[in-house]
C-alpha cells in the first residue's frame, strides 16, 4: 500500500478545522495521510516512531481565508524556544506566505488529529521539519494549480511570489486570499508529487538574523509573540480569563509518599474568601504523573487560598512514605561514594581493563557528584479545568497535551474525547510540565465544583519542594595511562536513581534511554574499557530535567579527560583530539546502546569528525592557548546529546579572594541543518547561563525527606551578574546532516568547562557541584 | 476598602489592607501582565512602578500602595517604556517571555532615573530580576540599546 491510497477524503475534519478556526470562506482540503506505517522497518525510528506520530496533512496545519490571512497551526508547546515562530516561518516560508500576514493557532491536544506533541527531547525542529515543509509545499502546489486552471495555462507555467501566484509569460497574479476558495476544491497532490523548495527559494529557512555575538546584524522577522511579550497581553497558564473562576491551592505531603492521617480547617475557613477545604487524593508510589494528593483550600483569589492554606493543621502519616522519610543529602551521597567503590552492573566494556589498570605507567582516579536539582521555570505549575456537561476542559502550560489529556480523562473516569487540553504559553518547562500532575490536581477540585472553572495555582516554594527533580548523581572514574601519558584503560562507574522510579517499582538502575545520554556513548578511543551502573534506589520523585541525564555523565566524564590530560602533562584540547581517536562513525549498537534519542543509525551515527569540529572551531574562536596571566585561565568540555554537537570554551578569572569572574563563554554547535539559526543562538546563550547555576550554586538537599530549600533566597539560580560579561555563539554550518536537537544539547558541557576553567586559574580541582563557597579560603 | 490608581484608572476594592498588591491587580482587577513568580521579591517578575519607582508587587501590601501604580500594559504609551520595548523587540529578548514585562518595568524604571547608564550599573540594578531561560546577555544589551547613550552613538 502506499502512502497515497492512504489518503482520504473526509468532510467530517473539514467542518470541525472549520469551526475550530472560526473560518468563512477558505482553502480547507479535507484530507489525511494515515500515519501508521505498518511494515515499513524506518517507522521504529525518529518521528514515526512517538506516540501518534507524525501529521503532513495541509488541512490540518494551513488554512488560507478570501482576505488572504494565513493561519498556520503549531502543534508543539511553546516554552522559550520559539517554536511558534520557528515551526510556523518553515511552513510561510514553503507557502510562500508574506510573513505579516501569517497568523499561527495553538493546537489542542490531540495528537490524532495534529501528530506527537510531547514538546520534551529537543524534538519539536527535527521531527516536524519536514512534515510541515511537505504540508506547506501540497497547499502552494493546490494554489498553484488553482491559478494555471484559472487562467487555462498548465501549472509548469505559474509559480507562487510572495502571498501570490504568477504567470510567468504573462505577468498576471492571483493573490493567496483570491484563490483559496478554488484551490480547496482540488486533491491533495501525492507526496511523490511535491516539489519542495530549493535552499535558494526560500526568504527564512537557515537565514542569520538579528543578534549574532553581540551585534544586530539584520532585522528578525518579527517574533510571532514578542508584540505580546512586551506589552503584557501575552497568555500563559494563569492568564486565562474566566467568570465566576475559583483560585486553589494545595498543601502536599512533605515527604514522598507521605499522606494526611487527619486534619483541621476551621481556622482555615474563617480566612475571608476560603470558600471550601477538601481533599485531594493522591495515589502513592510510583506517583508517575498523578497527584501526591493532600488537602486543597478554595477561594474567591489566590491570596486567600494561600492564607487558608497556612491556617490549615494536617497531621501527616509518615509510615506510607517508608524509608522516603530517612532520606537525608550527605548520608546518600556517602553511600553512593561508597557503592561507587563496588563493582556494579556492567552495561559496555572492551579489552582487558584489570591487567591495563595494573600495568599502567600512571593511573587517575577521581570522583564527582551533581546535585538534586529543580526546574523552577519563572511560571510555577498552574492550571484551570472546567467540567461541565459530562466534559472537561483544561487550560494548562504543558509540554505534553496528549498525556495531559488521557491522565485527565483517567482521574475523571471520562473518555479522552471528552477533555479538550487548550495549550497556552508556558512560562518555560526545562522538563518540569512534561508531567502534568498539576492538571490532575485541579481536575479534581473541579469535580467538586461542577461547573465552575477552578485554578490551582503552585507556589514557588510548591514548585521547589515537590519537583520531579533531577537525578542526584555519583561517578567514580579511574584510568589508566602508559608513560606518554596516553589512555591504555578507562573505568567509569555511574550512580542514579532512575527516572524508572516514578512508573514502576524502583528498578535502582539507569535505563536504557538513562545510559544512552552520554555514557555508554561515550566517545573516547580506549584500548580497555569498563562502564558499570551500580544500583542507587530513589526517595522523591525522579524525572526529566533539561538535557537530563546528559548532565552527570558529561559533567564527570568531561572534567575526568581534563585530570588525565593535566596527569599526562599534555594541553587539554590536544589530549582530548588525541583520545577521541580517528574520524569515525559509531554505530549506536556497537556501543551497547539501543536508544539513541530514537533516530535511526544510519542517520544519526556518532560522528566523531563532526565532535572534533565543533572542539576545534570553538577553541579557535576563543584563542585556545592564549597567555591568561595570573588567576584566570580557559577551560574546555564538549558533548554529543540529542544527536548535537556541542564545545564550550569559558575564559574565567578567581582573585585571592575566590571570587569568580566569567569573562567570557563560546559555545560552537553542530545540529546539522538550522531552521531558524537566530531562535538556535538564543538556546544557546540560555544554555550557557543555566549550566553557570548548575555549576556554581543549584543545589536541592533532603533532610529526613524533607526539601531544604523552597524559593529563590536558597535555590539559586542565575542572576544578570553571574552570566559572562561576553557570550559568542559559532554555528556549524552543515546543512547536508539530518537535523538534530537544539533545546537540550547546549547544556550539558556547561558545568565541566566553567570547572575545568576555574582549574586552570586556581589549581583548584571541582569534583562536587555547585561550586557554591569551595573557591573562598 | 482600598481606593488604587492603575494606569491612569481609579479603583475602589473591597479587599484586605495586608492582600500584596499583585493579587489585586491580577484577580481582582484582572490585569494579568504583571507576573507571580516567588512571592517574597525575589525574582522580580511582579514588578510595577509605584510613582516611578520600580517595586516587587507581590510583598507590597495593597494599603502600602498610595500614588500611581503603572503596570506593564501601560508601557506601550510611555516615551521611556516604548522605547525599551521596541529594543526588547529589535534584540529578540524574549525566550518564554513569562519574567520580561518584570525585567522591562525594572529597566524602564532605572533609564528614568538613569538615561545613560554604565554597564555596571545597569547590571546592578537589574539583578533582581531572574530570567530562567537565561536571555541577561540580550536584556543587556537591549537597556544599552535603549539608553540614551546608544541614541547618541
Amino acid at each position: 500500500m502506499s502512502a497515497d491510497d492512504n489518503l482520504m477524503i473526509a468532510n467530517v475534519s473539514r467542518r470541525r478545522f472549520l469551526m475550530g478556526l472560526a473560518g468563512g470562506s477558505a482553502l480547507v482540503l479535507a484530507a489525511r495521510w494515515d500515519v501508521a506505517l505498518g511494515g515499513n522497518e524506518k517507522a521504529q525510528f525518529g518521528a514515526g516512531a512517538m506516540p501518534g506520530g507524525w501529521v503532513d496533512d495541509p488541512n490540518v496545519f494551513i488554512h488560507i481565508d478570501a482576505d488572504g490571512l494565513v493561519t498556520i497551526v503549531n502543534n508543539r508547546s511553546e516554552m522559550g524556544q520559539g517554536i511558534r515562530t520557528s515551526l510556523v516561518m518553515v511552513g510561510a516560508d514553503e507557502l510562500g506566505a508574506d510573513w505579516d500576514r501569517v497568523r499561527v493557532e495553538q493546537a489542542e491536544g490531540d495528537h490524532s488529529k495534529y501528530g506527537n506533541q510531547n514538546t520534551d527531547g529537543s524534538r519539536s525542529m527535527r521531527h516536524w521539519y519536514q512534515p510541515m515543509r511537505r504540508a506547506a509545499a501540497a497547499a502552494r502546489q493546490m494554489l498553484e494549480q488553482a491559478a494555471a486552471n484559472e487562467w487555462g495555462v498548465p501549472v509548469s507555467e505559474v509559480h507562487a511570489g510572495v502571498h501570490t501566484i504568477v504567470h510567468r509569460s504573462s505577468g498576471k497574479e492571483l493573490s493567496f486570499g483570491e484563490l483559496a476558495a478554488k484551490a480547496r476544491e482540488l486533491d491533495v497532490p501525492g507526496r511523490h508529487a511535491l516539489v519542495l523548495k530549493r535552499d535558494d527559494e526560500l526568504r527564512f529557512v537557515g537565514k542569520e538574523t538579528g543578534l549574532i555575538n553581540g551585534e544586530l546584524k539584520s532585522a528578525y522577522p518579527k517574533a510571532i509573540d514578542g508584540d505580546d511579550i512586551v506589552t503584557g497581553k501575552a497568555i500563559y497558564g494563569a492568564d486565562v480569563p474566566f467568570d465566576n473562576l475559583l483560585y486553589a491551592v494545595i498543601a502536599r505531603p512533605p515527604v514522598y509518599g507521605a499522606t494526611v492521617a487527619n486534619f483541621d480547617d476551621t481556622e482555615a475557613l474563617k480566612v475571608p474568601g476560603v470558600e471550601k477545604v477538601l481533599k485531594v487524593e493522591g495515589t502513592g508510589q510510583p506517583a508517575g504523573f498523578s497527584p501526591l494528593g493532600g488537602i486543597a483550600v478554595v477561594a474567591s483569589n489566590t491570596w486567600a487560598a494561600m492564607e487558608g492554606r497556612k491556617a490549615l493543621k494536617i497531621d501527616w502519616d509518615l509510615e506510607t512514605a517508608g524509608d522516603n522519610a530517612d532520606y537525608t543529602s550527605s548520608a546518600y551521597r556517602e553511600s553512593l561514594e561508597k557503592a561507587a567503590q563496588q563493582p556494579g552492573k556492567v552495561v559496555r566494556q572492551h579489552g582487558d581493563l584489570d591487567t591495563a589498570l595494573e600495568s599502567a605507567d600512571k593511573r587517575v582516579s577521581a570522583t564527582y557528584y551533581m546535585p538534586h536539582m529543580a526546574q523552577a521555570p519563572m511560571e510555577p505549575p498552574v492550571a484551570t479545568v472546567q467540567i461541565k456537561d459530562g466534559k472537561a476542559e483544561v487550560w494548562a502550560p504543558v509540554q505534553n497535551p496528549q498525556a495531559t489529556r488521557d491522565t485527565v480523562a483517567g482521574r475523571l473516569g471520562m473518555d479522552a474525547e471528552n477533555v479538550t487540553v487548550h495549550v497556552t504559553l508556558l512560562g518555560g518547562g526545562f522538563g518540569r510540565k512534561s508531567k502534568p500532575d498539576f492538571a490532575i490536581e485541579a481536575a479534581s477540585i473541579a469535580e467538586a465544583f461542577k461547573g465552575r472553572p477552578i485554578r490551582l495555582q503552585w507556589s514557588r516554594e510548591d514548585d521547589i519542594h515537590h519537583a520531579y527533580f533531577h537525578a542526584v548523581s555519583v561517578d567514580y572514574l579511574e584510568a589508566g595511562l602508559d608513560d606518554s601519558g596516553q589512555a591504555t584503560g578507562w573505568l567509569h562507574r555511574t550512580l542514579s536513581p532512575s527516572i524508572g522510579s516514578l512508573f514502576a517499582p524502583d528498578p535502582k538502575h539507569k535505563g536504557e534511554f538513562e545510559l544512552g545520554m552520554g555514557f555508554n556513548t561515550m566517545p573516547f578511543s580506549v584500548p580497555a574499557l569498563r562502564l558499570e551502573n551500580p544500583p542507587a534506589p530513589a526517595h522523591v520523585r525522579i524525572g526529566w530535567f533539561r538535557s537530563v541525564y546528559n548532565l552527570p555523565h558529561a559533567w564527570a566524564i568531561q572534567s575526568f579527560a581534563h585530570e588525565m590530560a593535566v596527569a599526562a602533562g599534555k594541553d587539554h584540547r590536544d589530549y582530548v583530539l588525541d583520545l577521541l581517536g580517528p574520524d569515525r562513525e559509531i554505530h549506536n549498537l556497537t556501543v551497547g546502546d539501543g536508544w539513541n534519542y530514537g533516530e535511526d543509525p544510519d542517520l544519526y551515527p556518532i560522528d566523531i569528525g563532526r565532535m572534533r569540529n565543533v572542539i576545534e572551531r570553538v577553541t579557535k574562536e576563543a584563542d585556545w592557548g592564549k597567555s591568561t596571566g595570573k588567576n584566570r585561565g580557559l577551560g574546555l568540555a564538549f558533548h554529543h546529546s540529542f544527536v548535537s554537537y556541542t564545545a564550550i570554551v569559558f575564559d574565567v578569572e578567581v582573585d585571592d579572594q575566590g571570587e569568580l569572574t566569567i569573562h567570557r563563554a563560546d559555545i560552537a554547535f553542530d545540529c546539522g541543518p538550522q531552521a531558524n539559526p537566530e531562535r538556535i543562538r538564543s538556546q544557546l546563550e540560555g544554555a550557557i547561563v543555566m549550566g553557570i547555576g548548575i555549576a556554581l550554586q543549584s543545589e536541592v538537599t533532603f533532610k529526613d525527606g524533607v526539601a531544604q530549600q523552597g524559593n529563590f533566597d536558597k535555590f539559586l539560580i542565575p542572576r544578570m551578574p553571574d552570566a559572562p560579561k561576553t557570550l559568542r555563539v559559532h554555528l556549524v554550518d552543515n546543512p547536508d546532516e539530518a537535523m538534530g536537537g537544539v533545546g537540550e544539547p547546549g547544556l550539558p558541557p556547561v558545568a565541566p568547562a566553567l570547572c575545568n576553567a576555574i582549574y586552570a586559574a586556581t589549581g583548584k580541582r571541582i569534583r562536587r557541584l555547585p561550586v557554591g563557597d569551595q573557591l573562598k579560603g | 476598602m482600598a481606593t488604587l490608581t492603575i494606569n491612569g484608572e481609579r479603583y475602589e476594592l473591597d479587599v484586605p489592607d495586608n492582600m500584596p498588591l499583585l493579587w489585586v491587580i491580577r484577580d481582582v482587577i484582572g490585569l494579568k501582565g504583571t507576573k507571580f513568580g516567588c512571592g517574597m521579591s525575589q525574582c522580580g517578575a511582579c514588578t510595577v512602578h509605584l510613582n516611578g519607582t520600580a517595586i516587587r508587587s507581590c510583598v507590597t501590601p495593597v494599603s502600602a500602595a498610595s500614588g500611581e501604580i503603572t503596570t506593564i500594559e501601560a508601557m506601550a504609551d510611555d516615551p521611556v517604556g516604548s522605547k525599551v520595548q521596541q529594543a526588547w523587540l529589535d534584540l529578540g529578548v524574549a525566550q518564554c517571555g513569562y519574567c520580561q514585562g518584570g525585567q522591562i518595568m525594572n529597566a524602564t524604571a532605572l533609564l528614568k532615573k538613569t538615561p545613560n547608564p554604565e554597564t555596571g550599573e545597569i547590571v546592578d540594578a537589574m539583578a533582581g530580576n531572574l530570567c530562567r531561560c537565561g536571555t541577561y546577555n540580550r536584556i543587556l544589551a537591549a537597556i544599552e540599546r535603549a539608553s540614551d547613550k546608544e541614541g547618541e552613538a
